[in-house]
């Protein structure tokens, strides 16, 4: 065994809270000190600042109203149904891009400098096509996610290691055995990062279209809430969107990890 | 020249996908004078060509430009301070880094964007909160590719500097500098690339400003060629922004 020559260390006795978690507690401590001190003092507005405790109250109430999570369901319909959408076409455009050398020097530069424009101006454009309704949030979040998860898939094929795909020429499988059979399950890790990319800035895309034009969707509670000058609510929303936003993201990626793991 | 030969050549392909482009265009104008796609919503593409001189010279695109441009440069410089500084902090206090990079990493994949409201109240419906918007939005790739390209100073550099006896900041400027500088390019640049994306969007949300705002006011004004003249316009802006960017990085990076 390779362990066998090592010196063992006795175990170093690990202080019950390390040092990380202290200076993480403390610098989060001084953050909610320093910004109670200045709701306290009133140099801010004081509704510009709210007090921790109303910020926090008005946390709880968002989360007993129903109405939250009717918006709530709306937005996540909304971004689900956009990243089906254009997480479907994200990929086959990614496939058929990523498979051939020709087709990607002709097209794939389109795609990667169409990719970081802000996808918001389209707005008023999907507007017109699809209405004021979800369907335009929907197509924002389409948009949105398409151009990662294309990127991400093209560049995923390249990187597919030639034996698989000749192993899968070999049994002569079809295109339809071959990107289930080959090209899908070698390219889970890509996949999923162009998921997770597309998936941010779907949610981006969308909840910034609800707070342009539209009259439901934790977007227009959010534009609503500063119509309203109700501080307390917009902070409570900001945070709860937060939160779920970066939830679902390390959720994605250690989906991802796992993948990783798997394959070594 | 033969057809395979010409097959063979690099610029072909670009040249057909250029043309495939140009071809799609003039289907959709034929499919809006047939009839097919209703005039009211798809312009003709040959009217929003047209509207173009109109747009440019009537809406102040210059000026528009302009201030996107100063916007975009105070938004720039601020994270490339702000963020260049908390990233070499982070890099000089290992624990820092360890307490705090997972913090900003999250920060980077939050929507940091739907922040707008909120940054309304406090700066007004001004210049300042676009700026800001920006440097918020940026901030974080701006710090992480710092501590990124510290941290992988190649270990004999740094022994190199030891051995000359060179005092921390000395190895700080002579050495972690210089090595990191590539590294801190990338992330300006993508900080940069973020910021412009939330400026002209935020410009847009807020309607105020430049080029963001110019799409807004001719969609309000249901003037359709006008608007997807101005779309297509900031899509090319962005479009010569990246590419400039990237050459200027390509020219910045040491051979190796």
């Amino acid at each position: 065994m390779a362990e066998t020559g090592q010196l063992t260390h006795p175990a170093l006795a690990m202080p019950a809270v390390s040092r990380v978690t202290v200076l993480r507690v403390a610098i989060l401590a001084t953050i909610l000190v320093v910004w109670e001190a200045v709701a306290a003092s009133g140099l801010l507005f004081r509704d510009v600042v709210p007090s921790l405790w109303v910020i926090g109250r008005a946390v709880a109430n968002l989360l007993v109203e129903n109405d939250f999570y009717w918006h709530l369901g709306v937005t996540a319909g909304e971004i689900g149904i956009g990243l089906v959408i254009g997480g479907t076409a994200g990929l086959v455009v990614g496939i058929v891009l990523g498979g051939s050398r020709f087709l990607s020097r002709a097209f794939e530069h389109y795609l990667y400098y169409l990719g970081p424009t802000p996808k918001i101006i389209f707005f008023p454009v999907m507007i017109m096509w699809f209405g004021v309704g979800p369907g335009s949030k929907v197509a924002m979040g389409t948009i949105s996610c398409f151009f990662p998860i294309a990127l991400s898939v093209a560049a995923g094929m390249r990187q597919i290691d030639d034996v698989l795909i000749r192993v899968g020429r070999s049994f002569r499988a079809n295109t339809w055995q071959m990107v289930t059979k080959i090209y899908l399950p070698a390219m889970r890790a890509p996949i999923v990062n162009g998921v997770r990319l597309g998936l941010g800035v779907a949610i981006i895309g969308t909840l910034l279209a609800e707070t342009k034009l539209s009259n439901r969707g934790v977007g227009f509670l959010i534009i609503n809430s500063y119509s309203t000058f109700n501080m307390p609510r917009m902070y409570s929303l900001l945070i709860v969107v937060f939160v779920l936003s970066i939830g679902v993201n390390t959720l994605v990626s250690r989906l991802g990890n796992l993948d990783a793991v798997k394959t070594r | 020249m033969t057809a395979g030969a010409l097959a063979r050549r690099r610029s072909f392909p670009v040249l057909l996908g250029l043309v495939m482009v140009v071809a799609a265009i003039a289907l959709v104008e034929v499919l809006i004078r047939v009839g097919l796609i209703n005039r009211f919503i798809v312009p003709l593409p040959s009217q929003i060509g047209a509207s173009f001189e109109r747009v440019i010279v009537e809406e102040g695109i210059p000026e528009r430009f302009w201030l996107t441009l100063r916007e975009a440069f105070w938004a720039t410089l601020l994270l490339s301070v702000f963020g260049v500084g908390i990233g070499v902090l982070l890099h000089r206090f290992r624990i820092l880094r360890l307490a705090t990079e997972t913090w900003v990493a999250a920060f980077a994949s939050a929507p940091t964007v739907l922040m707008y409201p909120l940054f309304l109240v406090i700066f007004g419906r001004s210049a300042n909160t676009i700026i800001m918007m920006g440097f918020v939005a940026g901030l974080a790739p701006v710090i992480l590719k710092t501590v990124e390209g510290l941290a992988s100073t190649r270990r004999v550099l740094i022994d190199v500097g030891r051995s000359f006896k060179l005092t921390p900041s000395q190895l700080y400027w002579k050495i972690y500098f210089p090595a990191a500088l590539p590294s801190i390019f990338v992330g300006i640049k993508l900080g940069m690339i973020f910021a412009l994306i939330n400026i002209v969007g935020v410009e847009f949300l807020i309607n105020f400003g430049g080029l963001g705002q110019l799409i807004n006011e001719l969609a309000e004004r249901y003037d359709l060629p006008g608007t997807y003249a101005a779309i297509c316009f900031v899509i090319l802006v962005s479009v010569l922004f990246f590419i400039i960017t990237e050459r200027l990085e390509r020219w910045l990076r040491p051979v190796n």
